[in-house]
């Protein structure tokens, strides 16, 4: 129908809504990657010797590794040597209250929906907020503090409580793990650092917001969670950037470490700049992520809504070492116009009597294309492990492409390993159905897409839930025509 | 009013001609409803019945090869399917489309507000959404349960039929058409579906009503009976004409049509 082409028309044309660019002065070291600009970045942050030289190491490491090419994603080759590793609002130390942050950056969180206070829609979130390569607040910390619970930026945890950090830091993920680990390792600026003590529940979500603001910077956050023996976390990462023309690099990594019965959920909504509906620009989103459930009867639960990004490429992964451990990963992953995405995850079971849960929805619009890409290994230990993978694809339109790739690997023979997929094209009918009571054309996709992925949203912290509700159909926006 | 004092039809229907997939199903049917009026239409299977309600609806695949169709003074064939339900048109459909993943009561709640929105209306208030929603299925009888689950999913063939008149309840629209909503309804559901239409029943409001059960017509009682064969109304007359094709069938008229 004509009429429904122009307004549809006129929805795709609408921008980013997280476009914007902050006019903050930031200082930017100058482009390239040398040991030099490592031991620049590392004084900066005044970091002690011994991790000047854990990042030297992951350098001379990353020197030696080719990129990976596997993934089903496309992309021009990438000038590392271009890329600034380290942008940081200028101030002159981290402010010691939050009053005192930069008024333009306490500005751009209140646009972007997640305003610096410790009231109002976030009173039951802690959030760090990271700006390019630093943190620039944390919330909530007394509150935190009293139950014995750190969370804080990591440069501050490298500082405060360097023996946990050492501990830790490069055990789930080591430096030489891959190619974008690797030069995470060398180059990480700033991220998330939660500690739980034995037996504490912690009482809130704690949260990271990214935000990358300055051009022709990368961001490389390391985030890390221990979750001590019964203690209990639920974290969610948020991330926005601005509109530009060029592709900005994104190689985080996040580690996870849940003790005996300890238990961390850990839940993304990525919206990172997806590019225009030319394919130009956008973040290219490179992440490892990876829990070890080291402890026995420890849990992990990764939960993902994936709808930015010119390019995703994450397996937020499970190694189920302690017995009877628990691994689970819920995804959404929706791509349009020109996005790509290979995203799965990896089951590892090597303690007895380990399970693990996969739930991934897929949906694919425009001229995307969306890959899951899963591993399920039972090593021979793993006596009665158990695996349940769900895989279902949508497609919107006849010109994208859904993939899926499992690969599954039993060493044990008492192991059970169920997979299931679908494919399928969004229902005509249903969506007539709800036009027909009322819904507008977006109003209706959105709904039957967020029908199609409950069972992974109701998994999202309800604080969030509404948010990514309305980020699935934002992202669908002029999908259908 | 047109000008000179005659009400205008709600619904006015001229010489329309449609075809699915190449094929004419509608063959220069003519039908005109009145605010305040409940037609029924009767018919054999595949004489262009659905057909003919999805064309009033929107949907998609049904072309319009010549014929006019005005619906409250506005051209209905230029609007969208959802523009036709913030005008105050409704379809309770044969079969009931499911929607795994969404409640029925969030559906119901995003359908109103849907078309309070497109009214320029404010949302409408949880409480008294919730209040609303409790009258209208205590009316239809739809236990709370049916409310929470996923929208015609796994419903029995009597609860979506049930579920639509919910629907219909809660949208208020001016012209509702239910089509073959009787159809699966057991006696009990069947009286309450009636209930419930019947006590929407005002002089605002029309009933465009496909049936093949003179039964439901007991209960609603229809101001007009159309006969439909072959894409056309072959015959036009008062609720009597009902119980006529009952006894009779269609035979008598199948050769008038022809
Ligand atoms: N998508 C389609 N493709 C081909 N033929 C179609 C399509 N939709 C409807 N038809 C045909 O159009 C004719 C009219 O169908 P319609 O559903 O309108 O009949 P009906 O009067 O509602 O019948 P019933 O009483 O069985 O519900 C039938 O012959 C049917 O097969
Ligand atoms: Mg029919």
């Amino acid at each position: 129908m004509a009429a429904s082409t122009d307004i549809l028309r006129e929805i795709t044309e609408r921008e980013y809504r997280w476009g914007f660019v902050t006019p903050v002065e930031e200082e930017l070291v100058p482009p390239g990657l040398n040991e030099d600009i490592i031991r620049l970045i590392s004084q900066k942050k005044g970091e002690p010797e011994w991790l000047t030289e854990w990042r030297l190491q992951a350098y001379r490491r990353w020197r030696t590794m080719e990129e990976p090419r596997w993934a089903k994603v496309h992309y021009p080759p990438i000038d590392y040597q271009a890329i600034s590793y380290f942008a940081a609002p200028k101030q002159k130390e981290r402010p010691k209250s939050l009053d005192e942050i930069d008024p333009e950056i306490r500005r751009t969180y209140e646009k972007l929906g997640i305003p610096i206070r410790e009231q109002e829609i976030l009173a039951g979130v802690a959030v760090d907020y990271v700006f390019d390569s630093v943190s620039v607040a944390t919330t909530f910390r007394k509150k935190l503090e009293d139950l014995g619970i750190i969370f804080c930026s990591i440069s501050e945890a490298v500082r405060d409580h360097p023996e946990l950090v050492r501990r830790y830091l490069g055990s789930v993920v080591p430096p030489g793990d891959n190619y974008f680990a690797a030069l995470n390792s060398a180059v990480f600026s700033d991220g998330s650092f939660v500690y739980v003590p034995k037996g504490v529940r912690c009482p809130m979500e704690l949260s990271t917001y990214f935000r990358i603001n300055a051009a022709g910077t990368g961001q490389f956050e390391r985030t890390l969670i221990v979750a001590d023996e019964g203690s209990y976390v639920s974290y969610l990462e948020g991330c926005t950037a601005p509109m530009r023309d060029e592709n900005q690099l994104h190689a985080a990594v996040v580690e996870l470490i849940a003790l005996d019965e300890a238990e961390i959920k850990y839940s993304t909504v990525q919206n990172w700049y997806p590019g225009d509906k030319e394919g130009r620009g956008g973040i290219y989103n490179f992440v490892t992520k990876r829990g070890l459930c080291k402890g026995r009867r420890s849990k992990i639960s990764w939960t993902q809504v994936e709808t930015g990004s010119a390019i995703t490429w994450k397996y937020p992964s499970c190694i189920l070492q302690g017995d009877e451990s628990v691994g689970e990963f819920y995804s959404v992953a929706l791509t349009n116009n020109y996005q790509q995405a290979d995203t799965g995850t990896k089951m590892i079971h090597i303690g007895r009597r380990t399970r693990s849960r996969i739930i991934s929805k897929g949906i694919a619009a425009g001229r995307s294309q969306n890959t899951y890409r899963g591993l399920v290994r039972v090593l021979r230990g793993a006596e009665g492990a158990r695996n349940y993978t769900q895989c279902d694809s949508m497609l919107i339109g006849d010109k994208c492409g859904a993939h899926t790739v499992p690969y599954i690997e039993v060493k044990n023979p008492t192991a059970r390993v169920e997979h299931e997929a679908t494919t399928s094209r969004i229902s005509e009918d249903q969506l007539f159905y709800c036009r027909a009571r009322g819904l507008s054309m977006e109003d209706a996709v959105a709904l039957v897409v967020n029908g199609f992925c409950r069972e992974v949203m109701d998994e999202l912290p309800m604080e969030f839930a509404v948010e990514a509700r309305k980020l699935l159909g934002i992202s669908l926006e002029g999908s259908v025509g | 009013m047109n000008g000179k004092d005659i009400p205008m039809a709600m619904l006015e229907i001229e010489k329309l001609h449609v075809s699915v997939e190449g094929k004419p199903i509608i063959r220069g049917l003519d039908l005109s409803v009145d605010a305040g009026e409940v037609h029924a239409i009767m018919g054999p299977n595949g004489s262009g019945k659905s057909t003919l309600a999805y064309v009033l609806a929107g949907r998609e695949g049904y072309e319009v090869t010549a014929g006019t169709i005005r619906f409250l003074g506005q051209d209905l064939l230029a609007m969208e399917p959802e523009e036709r339900v913030a005008a105050g048109l409704f379809l309770a459909m044969q079969y009931p489309v499911e929607i795994p993943g969404v409640s029925n009561m969030y559906f119901l709640r995003q359908a109103v507000n849907a078309v309070r929105k497109a009214r320029g209306e404010p949302e409408i208030k949880p409480g008294e959404f919730m209040k609303k929603l409790r009258e209208a299925a205590k009316l239809v009888g739809i236990p709370e349960e049916l409310l929470r689950r996923d929208l015609n999913t796994g419903f029995s063939g009597g609860e979506k039929k049930r579920n639509e008149i919910l629907q219909m309840a809660m949208l208020e629209p001016k012209l509702a058409i239910l089509d073959e909503t009787d159809s699966g309804l057991d006696i009990d559901a069947l009286r309450m579906v009636a209930e419930a239409v019947n006590r929407m029943r005002s002089p605002e409001r029309a009933f465009l009503v496909i049936t093949h059960y003179a039964r439901l017509l007991n209960f609603l009682v229809p101001d007009r009976v159309h006969v439909m064969i072959a894409g056309r109304i072959v015959k036009s007359g008062g609720r009597e004409l009902a119980d006529e094709l009952e006894a009779h069938g269609y035979e008598p008229f199948t050769a008038e049509a022809a």
